[in-house]
């Protein structure tokens, strides 16, 4: 293989992934903290006000990282895969350049109000401003995920023959691509199981570290995460198993591949929790299995019918005989094991969330010092990680599901890396960047965890406007 | 007017909506190593930009993806032919961003230093990048017959294109340090006074050599009056700078700025990247640009939403119109 392409590839994985450990966080923290604040407006009660200082810090911190690694999500289309960009330009140009417009100007502009805003503007208007943030960040998510959609499942388009191009031909229909419509609320329910079980996590850190001080303000906010990943995790749920069965339409072999299913299944179909031994179709060694479970996540019924790898490869070489592509499916182990990881660390964050939510029933606070307090630690150490790594997995899958297309049916991914960017030039970008996000990674955890540590901060109720004070920037760097 | 020619004239308001305003707080940020004393008016020169470099950099974002949108041809051979420099932005703009977000999360002046440098260094180089990269594509650049770039790096080195690198630091310093006086009171606000003056002289010097090369290259008429007003104003906003009218000093230099990207803009129609082999590989407006029907539904995207966020960025910077000084600064 041709290694401009491979690292052009890792470096796109490697960013994206990157990008996408703050992406969730972002979206549901500023929702979270939008919460936050509406509770101390309504309330007055200053508990609320100081979770949101503390949440509003730590959102910022992460913040920061979101913004600057999209950044090279913007331009990375270009640099290294300009022949994809010639390709579909005329389509997928446009939700990403509306995703600008509309969404990152909202973004930018309305948190810069809001973190400097706290002696400007009066109360109410102040509040609004993040919401107005958090709402940036979501139509940000669809219009990304509209063009990824185009990607999974192409719509509204016609071929140019003579330019060599896809031109789009209908817009609403890349706004409402079936994928995109259910893709946008699967990936926006799994950002908030990262937010919530993130703030569940530091809440419960306290109460159990520090069980004297702010127990009221930590139960509030540990309830709150902890609802919040739970009912998110219940839309996950519910989400992704209409997402499967768009999927077994749009993309059979993804579907095959989640399963390394290789022989048609005429009905009833078992899905795999656990499989010890090859995933090259012979058999495996040791297998837990649910029976129909497959079927059922594929095509909603328990005896319906589940295409294999081996007769779908059979189909597609005839129907994409020009293509130059020889082997139609992915990596299997890699699909195989990301789609169970994504379910199965989904799974585990939920059930934490319960027994934290149990620990806190009633009023009740743990006893410092009880057996089971060292294991609720631990596993509110670990919380925010498992819905977060859940996320990367859904990604990973989704993205290497869809190999070797880098637009399903219409270009193979080796055609759309850029000709005249050498080998060379791109070990740079990517090492650069890898040393530069691995760095800023410890930094940015680092910090998080500092103020972690630090608590609560004092309520240091806004002033308010007032164009004759000279009051100092309450929030500023 | 042709749709393609609109969208020209759209991707060069995104860009000088993007020099006129990140413009500015690239100058702030260079100036953070050459203007301020202590950590407290360090801290005063980054809180002048605090609330909106964000928002500045988001028009190059737009910027980016409307060139996407309009004239993918444009983005593919530009963003991967300009490969190294472009990943070099990134670098800076990526440790810049997370520089302002993070120098005051703690009291340690190791830690404080070391994220100066990088909002020094992180607006150093895209600031003379940046008018490397445009002065190479109004030059023109090897370009094959199937709208590759084929050159190499150091291609990309010329006197040219060095000398508009020359004229975007220097003239975003001046407009950075007139922006710095606009927004504070006290000594810094003298010394940036002082300081516009001082490197307003070499920046206006650069201007007319690098408008004067590219109205000769290029001949036409409007690129000699745009690069002739803009130079006006250039002084314009030095001679107001010099009589202590902060707010009429910042309209001249904003128009600088906005007259040479302009400039560069209309001396390149209706080519988007002249091809320095042979002009039958230049992209061009037509060549270049995507379907009309793309095109159109862009176009009512732009004309329903681009009021709407110049209002609210406008209001933005309205409600942070007060100066600040050291006395602002919380301990
Ligand atoms: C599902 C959501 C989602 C996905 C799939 C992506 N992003 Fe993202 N992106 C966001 C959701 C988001 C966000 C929530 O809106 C961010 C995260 C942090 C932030 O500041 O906004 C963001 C930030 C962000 C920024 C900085 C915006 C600013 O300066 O305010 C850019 C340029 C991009 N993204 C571009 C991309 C591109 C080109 C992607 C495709 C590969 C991508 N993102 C994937
Ligand atoms: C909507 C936004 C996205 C778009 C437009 C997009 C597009 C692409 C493109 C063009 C490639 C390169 C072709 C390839 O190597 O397969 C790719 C690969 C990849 N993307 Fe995405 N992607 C998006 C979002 C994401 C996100 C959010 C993630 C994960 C966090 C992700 C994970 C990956 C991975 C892991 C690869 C590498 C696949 C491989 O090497 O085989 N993508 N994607
Ligand atoms: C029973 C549980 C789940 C099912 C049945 C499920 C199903 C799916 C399917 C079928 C896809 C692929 C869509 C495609 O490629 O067309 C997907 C993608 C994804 N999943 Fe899940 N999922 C589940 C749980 C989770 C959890 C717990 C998370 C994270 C917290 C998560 C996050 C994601 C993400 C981020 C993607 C990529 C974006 C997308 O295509 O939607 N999923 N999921």
């Amino acid at each position: 293989m041709d290694t401009a392409l491979d690292l052009a590839r890792w470096q796109f994985g490697i960013t994206t992934v990157y990008h996408f450990l703050f992406v969730p966080m972002t979206i549901s923290m500023a929702f979270l903290v939008a919460i936050m604040q509406t509770v101390w407006w309504r309330t007055g009660n200053e508990r609320w006000l100081r979770l949101t200082r503390l949440f509003g810090k730590l959102f910022l911190i992460n913040f920061a990282m979101g913004v600057v690694t999209g950044i090279v999500q913007e331009f990375q289309f270009g640099m290294n895969w300009s022949s994809y960009s010639r390709f579909v330009g005329d389509i997928f140009g446009a939700p990403l350049a509306i995703e600008g417009l509309l969404a990152f100007f909202l973004e930018s502009t309305f948190l810069g109000l809001w973190i400097f805003g706290w002696d400007r503007l009066k109360p109410g208007l102040h509040l609004m401003t993040i919401w107005i943030a958090a709402i940036g960040t979501a139509l940000s998510a669809y219009f990304i995920l509209a063009a990824n959609s185009f990607m999974q499942n192409p719509v509204g388009f016609t071929m140019n023959e003579e330019r060599g191009r896809a031109e789009l031909t209908d817009f609403m229909a890349v706004l409402t691509n079936k994928v995109t419509l259910i893709t946008v609320p699967h990936t926006l329910f799994a950002a908030f199981m990262v937010g919530g079980g993130f703030v569940a996590a530091v809440a419960m850190w306290h109460l159990l570290r520090r069980p004297e001080q702010d127990v009221e303000a930590f139960r509030s906010a540990a309830k709150l995460g902890a609802v919040t990943l739970l009912i998110a995790g219940i839309g996950v749920v519910l989400t992704g198993d209409i997402q499967g069965k768009i999927m077994t339409e749009v993309q059979p072999m993804k579907m095959a591949a989640a399963e390394a299913l290789y022989e048609d299944a005429d009905s009833n179909a078992p899905f795999s929790v656990f499989t010890v031994g090859t995933l090259d179709g012979t058999k495996p060694l040791f297998s837990i299995e649910v029976p129909g479970l497959l079927s059922q996540l594929a095509t909603g019924s328990f005896d319906g019918e589940v295409r294999g790898i081996n007769s779908l490869n059979e189909e597609y070489a005839q129907k994409y005989a020009g293509s130059g592509i020889t082997d139609f499916a992915p990596n299997i182990p890699v699909t195989y094991w990301s789609f169970r990881l994504m379910m199965g660390l989904g799974f585990a964050a939920m059930a934490a969330s319960v027994w934290i939510l149990w620990a806190l029933r009633k009023g009740r606070v743990p006893m410092p010092g009880a057996r089971s307090t060292r294991w609720l630690l631990w596993t509110a150490i670990v919380l925010p990680l498992l819905p977060l790594f859940a996320n990367s997995f859904g990604w990973i899958f989704t993205e290497m599901g869809r190999q070797p297309w880098v637009v399903f049916g219409l270009m193979p991914t080796e055609a759309g890396v850029s000709p005249s960017v050498s080998s060379a030039q791109v070990w740079t970008s990517m090492i650069g960047f890898t040393l530069l996000y691995g760095a800023l990674a410890v930094v940015e955890v680092k910090l998080l965890l500092t103020f972690i540590g630090k608590g609560l901060p004092e309520a240091n109720p806004p002033t308010g406007p007032d164009d004759d004070s000279d009051a100092p920037l309450a929030f500023a760097y | 007017m042709e749709l393609t020619t609109i969208w020209f004239i759209l991707i060069a308001v995104l860009f000088v909506g993007y020099f006129v305003l990140e413009g500015f707080d690239f100058g702030v940020g260079m100036l953070v190593g050459l203007l301020a004393k202590d950590e407290k008016e360090r801290r005063v020169l980054v809180n002048t930009i605090g609330p909106v470099w964000d928002g500045n950099e988001v028009w190059l974002l737009v910027a980016g993806g409307a060139l996407f949108a309009a004239f993918p041809e444009w983005y593919a051979t530009l963003f991967s032919g300009f490969y190294l420099p472009l990943f070099l932005i990134l670098v800076a703009l990526i440790i810049r961003g997370v520089a302002f977000e993070y120098r005051g999360k703690r009291d340690d002046q190791v830690w404080r230093d070391r994220w100066d440098w990088a909002i020094i260094v992180g607006s150093f180089v895209p600031a003379l990048l940046w008018g490397v990269a445009f002065a190479n594509i109004i030059r023109g650049v090897p370009i094959d017959s199937s709208s590759e770039y084929v050159g190499g790096f150091f291609n990309l080195l010329n006197p040219y294109a060095l000398l508009g690198g020359l004229l975007t630091t220097t003239v975003f310093l001046v407009h950075g340090a007139v922006f710095v006086a606009l927004k504070t009171v006290g000594d810094i606000r003298e010394r940036a006074h002082a300081f516009a003056q001082k490197v307003g002289g070499v920046a206006a010097v650069l201007a007319v050599l690098f408008i004067g090369w590219t109205a000769v290259r290029d001949g036409d008429l409007a690129v000699w009056l745009i690069g002739a007003l803009a130079a006006v104003a250039f002084l314009g906003g030095l001679a107001a700078s010099r009589a202590g009218r902060d707010g009429w000093a910042f309209v001249g230099t904003a128009v600088a700025i906005a007259g040479v990207v302009s400039m560069l803009f209309v001396a390149l129609f209706p080519d988007v990247m002249p091809s320095s082999l042979d002009a039958a590989f230049n992209l061009t407006t037509e060549n270049a640009s995507s379907t009309p029907y793309t095109l159109k539904i862009m176009t009512w995207v732009a004309v329903f939403f681009t009021p709407i966020v110049i209002g609210y960025q406008a209001w933005s910077y309205w409600v942070f119109r007060k100066r600040i000084g050291v006395e602002h600064i919380p301990a």
